[in-house]
């Protein structure tokens, strides 16, 4: 591991939702290093945000489990890598669709993923059935770059 | 999270105080939703001024109370938005059926009117000031 990374974290915590805002915040703090903008960092937590809901209430359906997030920091690249031991997604591409949610009785929208997709630069899902889910999302903090420019 | 009522034009306006997540959305539905059956309101505000972060669970948050709202005669309006909340609620078809208004940026056509409002003011005053002399 040592000297792949400029720098790295990992957070283990019990699959709660109150816990989100926890998991979002850390990252987010992590990330600060790289002096992000503000809607970079906006960017970020929303991902997080929406990664770990997902172990939560899908991959563990509420009940208890843990969720583990790593995150490591290349030049100005970030990597998130958040995963769960939960049940596993069935079918990751029908899972990624806009607006398809197994839960709309939670009032879920299925936009999890395509958010994900949307405010990071790469994002891939890594899932086995019964055994869990990893997602790994990728951004280049721009901010790092103009400045270099300038 | 605060509400306000206007008996007057049965106005229900519920100002938003938390970062709104699962976690936060959970809490918070069945408390709006209270409000909103006790009062039955011409139209319901959604205000986010205090609200710097939101994610996905805020879409079914505020399509779940707009159905309400809708179902007993109700109007439904989103106001006070930052960006990034906008973009979500662009992405999901939420902008498309709910009016929704971005913090610090009032409609084109309401700062159009404003400002004719105000050139409007500003020659009359001209003209009064002229009256004088």
């Amino acid at each position: 591991m040592k000297g792949l990374y400029d720098n790295e974290m990992k957070i283990v915590f019990a699959s709660k939702t109150v816990n989100e805002a926890f998991a979002r915040i850390t990252v987010a703090a992590f990330v600060s290093q790289l002096d992000p903008t503000i809607d970079e960092l906006s960017d970020i937590k929303t991902a997080v945000s929406e990664a770990v809901t997902n172990s939560i209430i899908h991959g563990y359906e509420n009940e208890e489990g843990s969720v583990e997030i790593n995150a490591r920091i290349f030049a100005n690249n970030v990597e998130i890598e958040i995963s769960d031991s939960g049940k596993g997604i069935e079918n990751v591409e029908i899972a990624m669709r806009p607006l398809y949610t197994s839960k709309p009785n939670l009032e879920r929208s299925g936009m999890g993923f395509t958010i994900m997709q949307s405010f990071m630069d790469e994002m891939k899902v890594e899932s086995s059935l019964g055994f869990g889910t990893r997602v790994i999302m990728r951004k280049k903090i721009r901010s790092v770059e103009e400045e270099q420019v300038s | 999270m605060d509400f306000s009522y206007s008996n007057e034009d049965r106005l229900l306006t519920v100002y938003l105080t938390e970062e709104i997540d699962q976690h936060t959305a959970e809490k918070v539905r069945r408390k709006i939703d209270d409000e909103i059956e006790r009062f039955i309101p011409r139209k319901v505000i959604f205000d986010f001024d205090n609200i710097s972060f939101m994610d996905s669970s805020g879409i079914g948050m505020v399509l779940g109370r707009y159905k309400l709202a809708k179902m007993l005669g109700g109007d439904f309006e989103i106001i006070n938005v930052n960006k990034s909340i906008k973009r979500i609620f662009e992405m999901s078809g939420v902008t498309r059926i709910i009016m929704t208004r971005e913090k610090n940026n009032i409609k084109i056509e309401e700062k159009q009117g404003i400002i004719n409002e105000k050139i409007q003011k500003n020659f009359n005053e001209e003209e009064e000031d002229e009256g004088i002399i």
